[in-house]
């Protein structure tokens, strides 16, 4: 090893393990922003939330008031990214998906959320409804910013955080578990951060 | 022969051990390691290496850093700037001596390079953005090359100016090369330079009227880089010859 | 730190695409498949700070390239590229 450089230590993490922390996982206190592509800063004038039915056809559309007169809940819930870092108790409000859902009619075994700026993610219905997935547009008591995915984000804090799209606008309702920006390109399709599914073959 | 130019393709990022030869304090948060690598295949102005660390347990750390040395100088200089709460480089700044090794490889880049006979240059410089433009200082001086060269370098202080002494010397009168500051936080007394972040009132100032042969290299942090060029190009240079580098904090 | 500091250029991506092409591919010109604007890969923008490395078409922001690495894998998905324009290598010296 004569490659070794002397005195070189790094600032590894050293993963938790602790219980409420999944497998390869350590603990942030800050909160890192990740970014694929420029922040959208959508006016919530100009902000829509809509379910897209498997042909096209716009089955639920709200604008940002209607949107914020819906029913709406505060959950503290613990966060994991797949580069690693996880976040505990954090505090988020949003509206529910099992809300945006009630109305609407259809079968589908899958979702695909769509956001301002192109990036999408799969997801499985049933591990967005059942009170495990919310829109949420406050964190820490504050408004959502939009560095964090203001004006809305999905928020499955069960599952690795890239599923969390920033800047979400509709799920569309799919019958195949269709990849999304970065399941098409190595990622884990499905993304359980306690089986530490980060990678195709995880 | 084929082989030759299969080994010559692959050569360039072959990682190699270096062995540092001497640490240089540069400013109180920067230093230029200088470099003996063995086999090292040569390098152009402008061009960045990767050094690559390793601790005892086998965990790595990667970093890109801007060459600082002229292609002519036998060994290979990089200066770094130590990033607060950075994990590689207040390493590389503080611990690291004569005799230790590091892993590099390179050179890196193809776009952000001047050839000494490459025209005139018009540098602009943000923060350690004038490393690789030091580069091209020294390969101007080294090829003794009549190209006319202006710099102007942005940084927040005048104790934060990297090669302040060799700049004057490379400016003295006659050299072809003429150097401006701007001090964008804080001035000594008696200051006489600019004051301010860029604009295009100063660019036009300090380059003067566009020469369509010229050629800009920008270096520097997003947000200095992107002001820079955009004022450029609003003064008439050719975006194809406004050529910008950006760094950025990539974990330090 | 400004937020704009996270967004760099291709100049970034010269160490990954020598370990894929196994050559300097920063200044190969690259044409975009969404708006056919013409740049040298190294003035993509690029954003590094995501679960992968994504290069974006600094004319209309549609994503050129994208790289992502695990421990013993890497994906590369250069769809967003119509062509790559390079100069053959010579013999080096």
């Amino acid at each position: 090893m004569d490659y070794v450089t002397r005195g070189f230590r790094g600032r590894r993490r050293e993963p938790d393990e602790s219980a409420r922390v999944p497998p390869g996982q350590y603990l942030t206190d800050d909160f890192p922003v990740l970014s694929a592509g420029p922040t959208p800063h959508r006016p919530v004038a100009e902000w829509s939330f809509a379910v897209v039915a498997q042909d096209g056809e716009q089955l639920a559309r709200w604008s940002w008031d209607e949107f914020r007169a819906l029913p709406s809940e505060t959950v503290t819930v613990d966060i994991h990214c797949v580069t690693k870092w996880s976040k505990l108790d954090t505090t988020w409000e949003g509206v529910s998906v099992d809300t945006l859902l009630s109305d609407v009619e259809a079968e589908a075994g899958y979702v695909t959320a769509f956001c301002d700026g192109g990036y999408t993610t799969n997801l499985p219905l049933e591990d967005v409804t059942g009170g495990k997935a919310w829109v949420a547009f406050g964190y820490d008591g504050e408004p959502l910013e939009p560095e964090h995915g203001g004006p809305a984000r999905l928020l499955v804090p069960h599952l690795y955080f890239w599923k969390s799209a920033k800047w979400v606008r509709g799920l569309r309702l799919m019958d195949e578990d269709e990849p999304g920006f970065w399941e098409e390109l190595g990622y884990h399709l499905y993304g359980d951060p306690w089986r530490e599914q980060r990678y195709w073959g995880d | 022969m084929a082989g030759a130019a299969v080994l010559g393709r692959l050569g360039p990022l072959r990682w190699r051990l270096a062995e540092v030869v001497e640490v240089v304090p540069e400013t109180p948060s920067a230093a230029t390691i200088v470099l003996d690598v063995p086999d090292w295949p040569g390098h152009r102005a402008g061009q960045h290496a990767d050094v690559r660390l390793t601790a005892e347990d086998g965990y790595q750390a990667q970093r890109s850093y801007s060459i600082a040395s002229a292609p002519e100088d036998p060994r290979l200089a990089l200066t770094v700037e130590r990033l607060e709460n950075g994990e590689v480089s207040p390493f590389l700044v503080d611990e690291l001596r004569a005799g230790d090794r590091i892993e590099l490889r390179g050179p890196i880049g193809g776009y952000f390079v001047w050839e000494a006979n490459g025209g005139p240059l018009r540098l602009l410089a943000g923060g350690s953005g004038v490393v690789p433009l030091m580069a091209m200082l020294r390969h101007r001086e080294a090829t003794r090359s009549e190209a006319p060269a202006t710099l102007l370098y942005s940084a927040r202080s005048l104790g934060e100016v990297l090669y302040r002494d060799e700049l004057e010397r490379l400016g003295a009168a006659g050299a072809g090369l003429r150097v401006s500051y701007t001090l964008t936080r804080e001035r000594p007394p008696g200051w006489s330079g600019y004051d301010r972040r860029i604009d295009g009132d100063m660019l036009g100032e300090v380059f003067g009227p566009v020469d369509p042969a010229a050629t800009a290299f920008v270096c520097g942090p997003t947000s200095f880089v992107e002001a820079a060029a955009d004022a450029l190009v609003a003064l008439g240079h050719d975006p194809a010859r406004v050529k910008t580098e950006r760094f950025g904090p990539t974990g330090g | 730190m400004d937020a704009d500091d996270l967004r760099l250029d291709g100049n970034s991506l010269g160490g990954l695409l020598g370990e894929l092409f196994g050559r300097e591919m920063t200044a190969a010109l690259g044409t975009c498949a969404s708006c056919g604007a013409v740049g040298e890969v190294a003035t993509l923008v690029v954003y590094a700070h995501a679960p992968g490395t994504v290069g974006r078409c600094r004319a209309c922001g549609a994503v050129l390239l994208r790289v992502v690495r695990a421990e013993r894998r890497m994906w590369v998905d250069l769809r967003g590229l119509r062509s790559l324009q390079l100069e053959p290598l010579g013999e080096e010296p």
